[in-house]
Parts: C-alpha cells; structure tokens; sequence
C-alpha cells in the first residue's frame, strides 16, 4: 500500500478515455463500478468539451456483483453500438472489473458485431495514465494500421496528440502549419481528430512526427517495424530544438523549402537588454518527462537560467530524464510523489519553479513564483487564446510564460535599494502579484533584541550569528534563498561553524559572477 | 401555524416510480469525504482503494487538497492483491505513518472502496484491531464509500451510520439534529431552536469528537438532509424517534420542518409564530426576487444527491417553477414521503438511471433549466439547454431561512446568464 494525497497521473483507464475522447467515431466501452464516470468531467470541465466523451460505462453496483456482470457488460456493448453506430470499438476494464475477471475482451469478440472490437489489457495496480494511453493508442494502431503504398507526395503522420494533453490543440495545429510550409502534408493525425478509418490509412505516410512520446511512442515504434515509417526523436519544444526538428524533418522528406521565421520574436525578445537581468536566475524544473527535458535546454540555453533541479513525475523516462540531468549536472528526481518534490524544491531554493499545478501550489506555499509546463494542469490552462508551446510561435509564447512570474528588472533594483518601503517590500512580494504574496519569513517576526543563542541554523551545523542573519533579510527575497544557501555551502567548505556579517560577504566575493 | 402547508389537491406520493437500470452517471459516495473531513475537525478519512479513487479524490476536491486535507488514499497494489494478509499488516503500518504524522487526529474512518469490497478486505476488522491498538486516543471506524454500494452523498450516510453504534448511550429526552450543514447554517438553526425552548439539541456529526452527541430511547431525531436512510435505521436500532417532515429549503419547508420538531417538544403556536415570524418575512422577500426569473419555467432533474424531491418541491410552490422530471438515486418512502406529499402531482419521478434514455427524455421535453451533473452540464449547455450542476448545491449553504434567497438564486443565474448573452449577441 502507498499513501497518496496526490497523484500526477490517473489510473490507464483515464489514458484509454484521452485517446478515445480524442478520436472521433470510436467508442469505449469500460466494465467498470458505478461512480467511475467521475472521469467524464475532467472532458467536460477542464476542456470544456461541449460533448460527453465516447465511453460508456456498465455502471454495475453490489446487487450485479453476485449475478451476472458478464451479462452487463455484453448488453452495455450491444447498447453502445446500436445507439452510436461507432467505426470501431475499444473495450477494457478499470481497476475493480480487473478484479472481478470478466473479460471484457473475449466477451466483445464472440458478440459479432459488425465493426472492429479491440481489447485493452491496463493494468491498474501497476501502470498509470499515461501508460494507459500509449497503450491504446498502440492497440488502435496495431489492429487497424497496415502497410499501404506511399502517398505520391511527401506526407506525414503527427502522433501522441489526445485529448486532456497540456497545449495539444495549438501544438498540433502549429506543428501542421510548419509542415505545410516545408511542403509536407498532413496525412493522418492521430489520436487527436482521427476516426478509425484515418487509422487504417495511416500506412500510407512517408514518415511519421512523434510529438508526445509518452502517449506516442509505442505505436511510432510500431508503424516504424511494420509499415517502415522513421519517425522524429526531436519534441520541437524551443526555438533551437524547432531549428534542429526542421532540419530533422528536412533529412526525413528531402524537403529543402525555406522557412520563414519573421514571426519568432523570443530569439531577440532574450537578447534585448531588458532580459539581462534573467541571468543565471536558479530555476527547478519538474513535469511530464518530454515537457521537463525540453524546457530545461529552453531554460538553460535561451533564457539564460541556471537549473538548479530537474525531474520527472513518469517512470517510464527515467533512462533519457538521467541522462540529461548528467549533463546538467544535477541528480535527477524522479517521483511521483509531491512530498518528495516539495522537499527538493525547498533544499534547492530556486527563484523560480517551472511544473504542474502540483509544483504551483508548493510554489505558492514557499513563496516562490511558478511557470506551468506540464500536465497535470487545471482549466485555466486549457485556455481559449491560441498557446502553443512548440514551434516559433510556442517559443514566443514560453518567453512570455516565463517572465511573467518573476518581478521586472527596475522592479528588482528598487528592492535592493529601498528595502524599507512601506508598500513596496519583500513581504509585498511582486507588485502585479498582490494575491500571491510569498509567505513572510520566519526570521523576519525575530524581535531584534533576541539573543544571538536564538538564531536558528538553516542546515547543518553551521550556525548564523544574529548580525549575519540581519544582514541576510536586507537581501530581497527573490535571491535571499541563493545567498543563504551559499553562504552556508561557503562556511561548510572553508570549516567555519558560525556565520557573521564578514562571512556573508566573503561567500558573496567568492561567488560573484 | 401550518395553514400554507396544505398539501396540494394531488401529491407525487402516489405517483407510479419510474424505475430504470442502466448506464448511471454518478459520483462514489468517497465524495463525501470531501466535505465531511472539513465539518469533523478531528477526523482523518483513509479510503482503502485504487489510484482511480485517489484521482477521483483530487479531480472533485480541486484545488482545495493542498489546504492541509485530512483525506488520503491507501492505494492498493499488485503485491497487496496477492495475499490478504499482507494486506492487513500493510493497512496497520500505513496507519502507524500516518498518526505519527499527524498527532491531531482523533477519529479515523477506513473508508472501503470498491477494490477493497471486491477483494473482502475486512475493513471492519481491521478498524476493531486497529482501535483497540491505538486506544484511548484514537478511534477507528470503518465505513463503505464504494461506488457499487453507495452513489455521492450515501457517503455520509455510510460514515455516520457507522459512528451511530459508538454513541455514548442517553436516558435524557434530546433532541438530535442529523447531517452535516455549513458551519453557519448549523448556527442559525440552533439559534431558532433555542429562541423556542427546544433542547438540549445534539448534533450528528459534530465537529469534535468530545462534544456530547448521544443517543437513547428517549431521543427524538430529526434529519436535514434526505440522504441519510442508513443513519434513520441505525438510529432506530438504537431506540430513537424519528420527527418525519420535509426538508428545510425555502421558506415553507424550512417552517414545516421547525414546526414538526416544535410539535414533537410541546412548542406553543405563540412561541412558534414570535420565533419564526420574522426570518419567514425575510426567507419570502428574499425569494420573491430570486424567483422572478424562474416563475413558469420548466425544470428537469437528473438523480444526483437524493436532494431532487425537496428541492422540487421548493422550485415548484415557492419559486413557480414546473418540474417536468424528477429523478433520484434512491427514494425513501419514509424520508422523501413528506415532500412527495407536498410536490404538485405532475412530473415524471424516476428512480434510478439509464442515462442515454434519460437524456434522449431531457431533449424531447427541452425544460427551460436541467438539474445534473458535471459530465452532462457543457454538453447540454452546447445542446442549448440552461444547467444547474447539482454538486454545488451540495457545497453551498443552501438550508434554513437566511439562505432561502441564495438556494433559488442559484437555480435564477443560469437563466439569467443565457439571457444576458443572448441579449447581447
């Protein structure tokens, strides 16, 4: 057992429903207890999708359980296909039919209905959401997609798409329009706006765009072994990563069309003079494994950040997440529990978080400001304007994200240099963020006649002299962690057991940049 | 005192159920936890469960699960599906972890699940060991959330079902108020319950384990909310007398229910009318406004929370509305009869669900407002049908006088926001 309060991701069933809802013309047919269909509204409300997703439930309660399940199931199958005549039928089972052993896949295929049944196997006690929804779209694949002539012209699939994916809608559609512009068509788009049909045509394309891995790569794999399609390794998540996919796709399909980038302002947006002071800001950053990996060479190499942590919340990416800390130089975190990134987040005292929803509450909790990256998001990141986060116009977008949370330049200097203002402080915390003021320091309600004894060490045993401490809250909050953490890493090196105002700027010499 | 209460010509008591089983569109009863872990302050709700549960858990709190809950998930895994008995030292050690962590607690409910269910895991023994373990400052009790036993709020009534057998035994005539209300209606009603001479008034759940809630054979109960048929019965086991009234929405059921208890403790009409006199005054002011825009509109409801029929019955005598269907998870024929009496005959009232029939239903008579939830509301809404999600009524403060106003302007808003837009375009 594992005591969760929080959970990244949701059971591979909840994956089996992104690509189901993605995809039009399929239907999902899920042995499942009555109270299951809490996860229609995660469709219905996060992504405001303005139609119930394409599932439907057996719904069955204690009094079936005796009788016969098998029996619910069949005619909840025949049901769904009588009233909503899909192209094709998933069918599988969450984790309490898992239990009960109906087999909801052999009992589909002796049914005879008239269009393709494909059985799901998730296993719910050992895989998650993200699992679930390679797998099915893996099955999908496997079922329907068949080796096929190529299109006379150079086309493409665009795999991993589906729906509750974080920026899906605005990736694809930013992705598709590069390719237009490379003079590559779009053959199939998949999950995301595909129907079976689109499925068994999928052969046709000369290769194929895998933009999620996590939900993609099986069947990319697959389609590469059996239908002989490479696919892109690059997630074009940046502008240099969109540079080196476009020349990815450009060894893929011959394509030599020019690309016109008059649109990517970040390029020149991070090299004005108003982007100095981004320097070297300590940022941590954790989500799905592609969105963390990606944005830690966007947050390093163009923004100019330094990743003081990086991680990853799924499993299945530990091998590439390790590799690339490495050579960030970081110990990778990879967790799927909060606690444990709250407690690393705090250890590494960043100036700014780049995660999930789950990263922007402990952002808010330590007072420090967060940029969400990755699923899982709340509504407010399904929003209504155009986002993407790949491709030029996603790098736009990603400059804006990641600036917004930290406080302006002039911003910054006048809180270095007024630090008593009255309305204008440290515990005000950044002035267009009025409601998310970081919490006031421990230290900062010290009476400052305590007795030296009184000071608390921060770590270790390294002790903070009363005058050195007081020093340490005349520096704004926004850098108070990275000087602390220093000046501690400082005083450990050079053997000293207590820290004074003399030492606080000794370490500030030593690491000044 | 009771003039205004006379039922219609025709009730929907004896109106034939529509009975259906089908596809249902519900929550768990785990979602009770949600609110009930805020009313009982001391209290810690362990579900024995899967991930599914501990999403649903986070997907119906929200945001609100980083306010320190004190809910978590046990979540089972493949090792724990392999041998009972692991299962048991496995659920012992994660408790263990979790008092250690947090001291505070004096009540734990083990609230099974389906998994759990599914498997047999003694949940109810392992709450007796684990008591026994963890006495005298802590005790464990047990109840089922599980989907297949308990649709949304019957997660209340499973857990305070289960707390109804440990109640401190009374011989003293009290009355005991059952459900849990937001903090600030519980208030009001104690107040209008004192302002009468009635008392002592118990309530169940409290909000710590110490207060002084017993139970007896000479203790008269009344239910606030129509979802607790296992607490009635529990509570009858133990020798208690139930006040049988509607419930207390709007102004008239909010009078019914107070006059039942105020009959059952000997109230004079005088004191009755001096008491009520005024916040009725209000409750009609409040709600004659609110109701502008609902007078002659048609409503349909989607079971939900066992809150329809009371609800309906407000909409349709206090409000002007028209219920075309009224449906239910269940229908207690001894909690529900007394609004059932009250609701003009007329709607459908269905028990049950088969939701695509339900739903084809819902088209064809195309209400003015639907009553459902979360899963159906944008679909319909892009249908062109204004909803009301149901949840939220359960959220809300939505009991007793003061609120009267805000319960039927909760229905008024979605109409008004389709108007406003419509206007506009």
């Amino acid at each position: 057992m594992k005591l969760t309060v929080w959970t990244y991701e949701g059971p591979p069933h909840v994956g089996a429903m992104r690509v189901a809802t993605g995809m039009k013309g399929l239907h999902y047919v899920l042995h499942a207890p009555q109270g299951d269909t809490y996860a229609d509204l995660l469709f219905t409300m996060i992504e405001r999708r303005d139609h119930r997703p394409p599932v439907t439930y057996t719904t069955f309660q204690a009094r079936d359980l005796g009788s016969d399940t098998a029996g619910l199931f069949r005619t909840a199958c025949q049901d769904a296909y009588d009233r909503f005549k899909p192209e094709a039928i998933i069918v599988g089972a969450s984790c309490t039919a898992e239990l009960i052993q109906d087999d909801p896949g052999g009992l589909a295929e002796t049914m005879g209905l008239p269009v393709p049944v494909i059985a799901l196997e998730l296993p719910s006690y050992q895989r998650k959401e993200n699992f679930g929804a390679d797998e099915t779209f893996f099955q999908i694949v496997r079922a329907l997609a068949k080796p096929m002539d190529r299109t006379e012209r150079v086309t493409c699939n665009i795999l991993g798409g589906t729906a509750l994916g974080f920026r899906h809608r605005d990736d694809i559609a930013e992705i598709t329009n590069l390719l237009y512009e490379l003079g590559i068509e779009v053959n199939v788009t998949a999950p995301m706006g595909a129907t079976p049909t689109d499925i068994t045509r999928m052969g046709q394309a000369h290769f194929n765009v895998l933009l999620y891995p996590e939900t993609g790569e099986t069947a990319a794999r697959h389609l590469e072994r059996t239908c002989g399609q490479p696919y892109t390794k690059i997630v074009p998540i940046g502008t240099a990563a969109t540079r080196a996919f476009i020349e990815e796709i450009r060894g893929l399909s011959g394509s030599t069309a020019p690309i016109d980038d008059h649109g990517l302002r970040q390029t020149w947006w991070t090299r004005s003079v108003d982007s100095i002071y981004l320097t070297g800001k300590r940022v941590f950053i954790f989500g799905d494994a592609t969105h963390a990996m990606a944005m830690a060479h966007v947050a390093r190499d163009e923004m100019g950040f330094e990743v003081a942590g990086l991680g990853c919340y799924n499993r299945e990416f530990a091998r590439p997440m390790r590799a690339l800390a490495k050579e960030f130089g970081l110990e990778p975190l990879i967790t799927d529990d909060y606690l444990e990134v709250e407690r690393a987040i705090e250890a590494a005292q960043p100036e700014m978080i780049m995660g999930t929803q789950m990263e922007r509450h402990i952002g808010k909790r330590l007072g420090i400001p967060c940029a969400v990256i990755s699923a899982p998001v709340h509504v407010q990141d399904f929003p209504a304007r155009y986002s993407p986060v790949m491709g030029f116009e996603g790098a736009n977008v990603l400059f804006d994200t990641l600036v917004h949370p930290l406080v302006m330049g002039l911003e910054e200097h006048l809180l270095h240099m007024f630090r008593e203002d009255f309305e204008f402080n440290d515990a005000a915390g950044p002035s267009h963020h009025g409601g998310h003021a970081p919490k006031p320091s421990e230290q900062a309600q010290t009476p400052v006649s305590e007795p030296e004894s009184l000071t608390a060490p921060a770590s270790g045993e390294v002790v903070w002299l009363h005058d050195a401490e007081r020093e340490l809250k005349k520096i704004p909050f926004f850098v108070r962690g990275k000087a602390r953490r220093n000046t501690e890493t400082f005083a450990a090196d050079q053997g000293l057991a207590e820290i004074s105002v003399d030492t606080l700027y000794e370490a500030k010499a030593h690491y000044a940049r | 005192m009771t003039e205004h209460l006379s039922p219609p010509t025709a009730g929907c008591r004896s109106t034939p159920v529509l009975k259906e089983r089908g596809q249902r569109e519900v929550f768990c009863g785990l979602t009770g936890i949600i609110w009930l872990h805020r009313k009982m302050q001391d209290a810690f709700f362990l579900v024995v469960g899967s991930r599914t549960c501990a999403h649903l858990l986070q997907s119906a709190a929200g945001v609100m699960i980083f306010a320190e809950p004190r809910f978590a998930t046990a979540i089972l895994e493949e090792s724990d599906l392999a041998g009972l008995n692991d299962a048991h030292a496995e659920l012992d050690r994660t408790v263990s972890e979790l008092l250690a962590r947090r001291p505070d607690i004096r009540q734990l409910f083990l609230v099974g699940s389906c998994p759990s269910e599914v498997i047999k895991l003694d949940l109810g023994r392992a709450a007796e060991r684990l008591t026994v373990e963890h006495a005298p400052r802590v005790r464990v009790l047990n109840y089922s959330g599980s989907g297949i036993e308990t649709t949304f709020t019957q997660g209340e009534d499973a857990c305070l079902a289960s707390m109804v057998p440990v109640l401190p035994e009374t011989q003293a005539r009290e009355l005991l108020v059952v459900g849990a209300l937001p903090d600030v209606v519980e208030d009001q009603m104690l107040g209008l319950l004192d302002a009468m001479g009635v008392g002592p008034v118990r309530l169940l759940p409290a909000r710590h384990i110490d207060n002084t809630t017993a139970v007896g054979p000479n203790t008269q109960f009344a239910l606030v909310q129509p979802f607790l048929g296992d607490t009635h019965a529990a509570l009858v086991r133990r020798g208690a007398t139930h006040i049988a009234a509607p419930f207390p929405f709007g102004d008239e059921g909010t009078t019914a229910w107070l006059s039942a208890v105020a009959h059952a403790f000997g109230v004079s009409d005088e004191t009755f009318a001096r008491v009520t006199e005024a916040p009725r005054q209000r409750a009609r002011r409040a709600i004659a406004q609110a109701s502008e825009t609902l007078n002659g509109k048609s409503v349909f409801f989607f079971p939900d929370s066992q809150l329809e029929i009371p609800l309906a019955r407000f909409l349709a005598r206090e409000c002007g509305m028209q219920p075309v269907e009224v449906g239910s998870p269940y229908i207690h024929d001894a909690l529900h009869g007394p609004d059932l009496d009250l609701l003009p005959a007329g709607p459908t009232i269905s028990e049950g669900q088969d939701v695509d029939k339900q739903l084809d239903r819902c088209m064809a008579a195309r209400p003015d407002l639907t009553v459902c939830g979360l899963g159906l509301a944008n679909p319909l809404e892009a249908q062109g049908l204004s909803t009301k999600w149901a949840i939220e009524l359960v959220f809300t403060p939505v009991h007793f006088y003061e609120q009267a106003g805000d319960l039927a302007s909760l229905f008024a808003r979605s109409i008004k926001r389709r108007a406003i837009l419509e206007a506009a375009e």
